[in-house]
């Protein structure tokens, strides 16, 4: 049974507690609002300082002249109407999107086909599943010194290589029209595991019989495949390109700061990484916080959306 | 049942399964070659780490030595330790008591709370990294162990998850306790606490390694050395022996490794844990 199926269930509870407590039931009513209150109290005061606050904050900082140093002056639009003039802006914001368009498509791709591979009962599959989920778990800054070392000039490993295919040596991490494609590459590397067992968990929820059935029918894989995996997988891959385009929106700071700082020539300044540099190398947070309150924005309607299209959160079927 | 297992496993040596064993195991060696070539590079003298072999001629474990010796490395994973760890327990502790609330207890207001918290969901730390930064910095955490590990812990994705797990739980659960006049807070303690174990263990692990992993909250948060954290910690090691690769891929190794090994021990608590963020 899916826990997403929220609503039955908690109107099961309801009844439950109604039936137990006739005699007081306003009594009861109280003393469950009371103990309500002080169980959620801890997180909606954390996440009201430090994530509601900040939200908001997002939004009104994004009207002040700020520098680091604490002193500020309120501008109104001004901040905006730089961002639209700014071309280093809409430079990053092209960049975010071709980084989306890349990194998107591949993992739901990848992580795919690589969920249908470890599906199968083959020899040794519990170790090539643990294997390709590995890097995962490494956090992105030995990432990005791992990729780093590989792709050395001259002397990584990947150079030697291509120098062994005779092959031209590249720059990867060093030419503008390619760093931004090893990036996506590196990205795809660590989070393909990661969707591979989501797809994998979407995979074991179709019913077996299916495919017996269509086997019978005579269907061949890719005709099983294209009607019977791929539809009814549609709630898995719905929630797939949600998560992905979230975390490729949000998640790219740390490789890209470790990793090329943002070159070359700007070449893989994501939006987030704009923000970054605008706030804390150049001490403007005024002009970042405006950045940043755009970027809150896109979020919250993805999320508005995301709850509209799932009713609250509920990405089965029925 | 073990009869049919044992029969599955005879049929999987088939040809077709043997060619997909193969493109398996070729495609999950270039996916740990990476780690691979860091970790036997972390064993190499400075003159062999450019090499193109694979192994060390001549292991060695003097990257290790030096990385300890030059820079206080202990102490960075002390502290990465101490914040995960601190994260972890008091993230679990307070996400549970809210899912709790949320899920089993009726209230003017629920669905409204419910709401707005999953409102924030995908507005993740680095977005709101720059207004984070000001309100802490005005509550006088900068520098701090407080700095670095309050802000961690509010996210509503352990409510969320947690949230889902307890409605699903059967209404018959509490009833009992109820009749006894037990309260709301014994209830969360002897019946759903318990009941959470494996989803809280499952948690604990993606928690803790999302933490030890953190980069960027960190370094906009600190800048006293004895505060840094392991990931900050190789960062800057990496800017001051730029080149010097045998020393930095030693430091990665270090700084991999805890979470290596709770990959390996705890596999299954991750991977359950990644399907349950999903719709299950």
């Amino acid at each position: 049974m899916s826990a997403f199926t929220v609503s039955r269930t908690a109107g099961r509870a309801r009844v439950g507690s109604a039936r137990t407590s006739t005699p007081g039931k306003a009594a009861q009513e109280r003393r469950q609002r009371r103990a309500a209150f002080w169980f959620l109290l801890p997180d909606s005061l954390g996440l009201l300082v430090f994530v509601v606050v900040p939200m908001i904050l997002a939004v009104v900082l994004g009207f002040f002249r700020m520098d680091g140093l604490g002193s500020f002056e309120f501008i109104g639009l001004g901040n905006y109407a730089r961002m639209a003039g700014d071309p280093q802006f809409w430079s990053s914001v092209r960049i975010t999107l071709l980084y989306l368009i890349g990194v998107v498509p591949a993992i739901f791709v990848v992580g795919l086909a690589l969920a249908l591979l470890v599906q199968q009962r083959i020899p040794f599959v519990g170790a090539i599943r643990s294997a390709l989920f590995v890097p995962y778990v490494i956090s992105l800054v030995v990432v990005a010194m791992v990729w780093e070392f590989m792709l050395s000039e001259r002397t990584g490993v990947v150079s030697r290589l291509l120098g062994a295919l005779g092959m031209n040596d590249l720059a990867f991490l060093g030419e503008p029209s390619l760093a931004l494609g090893t990036v996506v590459v590196i990205t795809v590397w660590f989070q393909m595991g990661y969707y591979m067992v989501i797809f994998l968990a979407g995979l074991q929820d179709i019913p077996g019989e299916y495919y017996e059935a269509a086997r019978i029918d005579g269907a061949n894989a890719w005709q099983r495949f294209r009607t019977i995996t791929l539809p009814l997988l549609r709630p898995t891959s719905f929630f797939v390109v949600v998560t992905a385009t979230v975390s490729v929106i949000t998640g790219g700071l740390d490789l890209v700061f470790v990793l090329t700082g943002g070159g070359p020539a700007g070449s893989t300044t994501l939006l987030i990484f704009y923000v970054y540099e605008q706030a804390f190398l150049f001490g403007e947070l005024g002009y970042a916080a405006a950045i940043g309150s755009v970027l809150v924005v896109v979020l919250l309607a993805w999320s508005a959306l995301m709850f509209a299209v799932t009713r609250g959160g509920r990405f089965d079927n029925d | 049942m073990t009869d049919t297992r044992r029969r599955g496993q005879d049929s999987r040596w088939t040809r077709p399964r043997v060619a997909l064993m193969i493109l398996g195991i070729v495609l999950g060696l270039l996916t740990i070659f990476p780690l691979v070539w860091m970790i036997t590079g972390s064993l190499k003298t400075p003159a062999e780490v450019n090499s193109a072999s694979l192994w060390p001629a001549d292991p060695t474990l003097d990257n290790y030595r030096y990385v300890f010796t030059q820079v206080p490395f202990l102490r960075y994973m002390l502290n990465s330790l101490v914040v995960s760890a601190t994260v972890t327990v008091l993230a679990l502790w307070f996400h549970s008591m809210a899912a709790y609330a949320l899920a089993r207890l009726k209230f003017k207001g629920r669905d409204t709370i419910f709401l707005l918290i999953f409102s924030t969901l995908l507005v993740s730390l680095p977005v709101i990294l720059i207004p984070t930064f000001v309100v802490v910095r005005s509550l006088g955490l900068v520098d701090s162990y407080a700095g670095l590990i309050v802000p961690a812990i509010f996210n509503a994705f352990g409510i969320f998850l947690l949230r889902q797990f307890y409605v699903s739980l059967p209404a018959e659960l509490e009833e009992a306790a109820l009749v006894d006049g037990a309260s709301y807070w014994r209830i969360y303690r002897s019946v759903i606490l318990p009941l959470s174990r494996p989803i809280l263990s499952a948690l604990a692990v993606f928690f803790f390694l999302a933490n030890w992993n953190s980069f960027v909250w960190p370094l906009t948060i600190t800048s006293d050395p004895d505060l840094r954290v392991v990931q900050l910690g190789i960062a800057t090691f990496q800017q001051q022996y730029v080149g010097d690769w045998n020393y930095v891929l030693a430091a990665a190794t270090v700084a991999a490794l805890p979470t290596l090994l709770i990959f390996f021990f705890f596999q299954r608590q991750i991977v359950e844990s990644i399907k349950n963020a999903g719709f299950k």
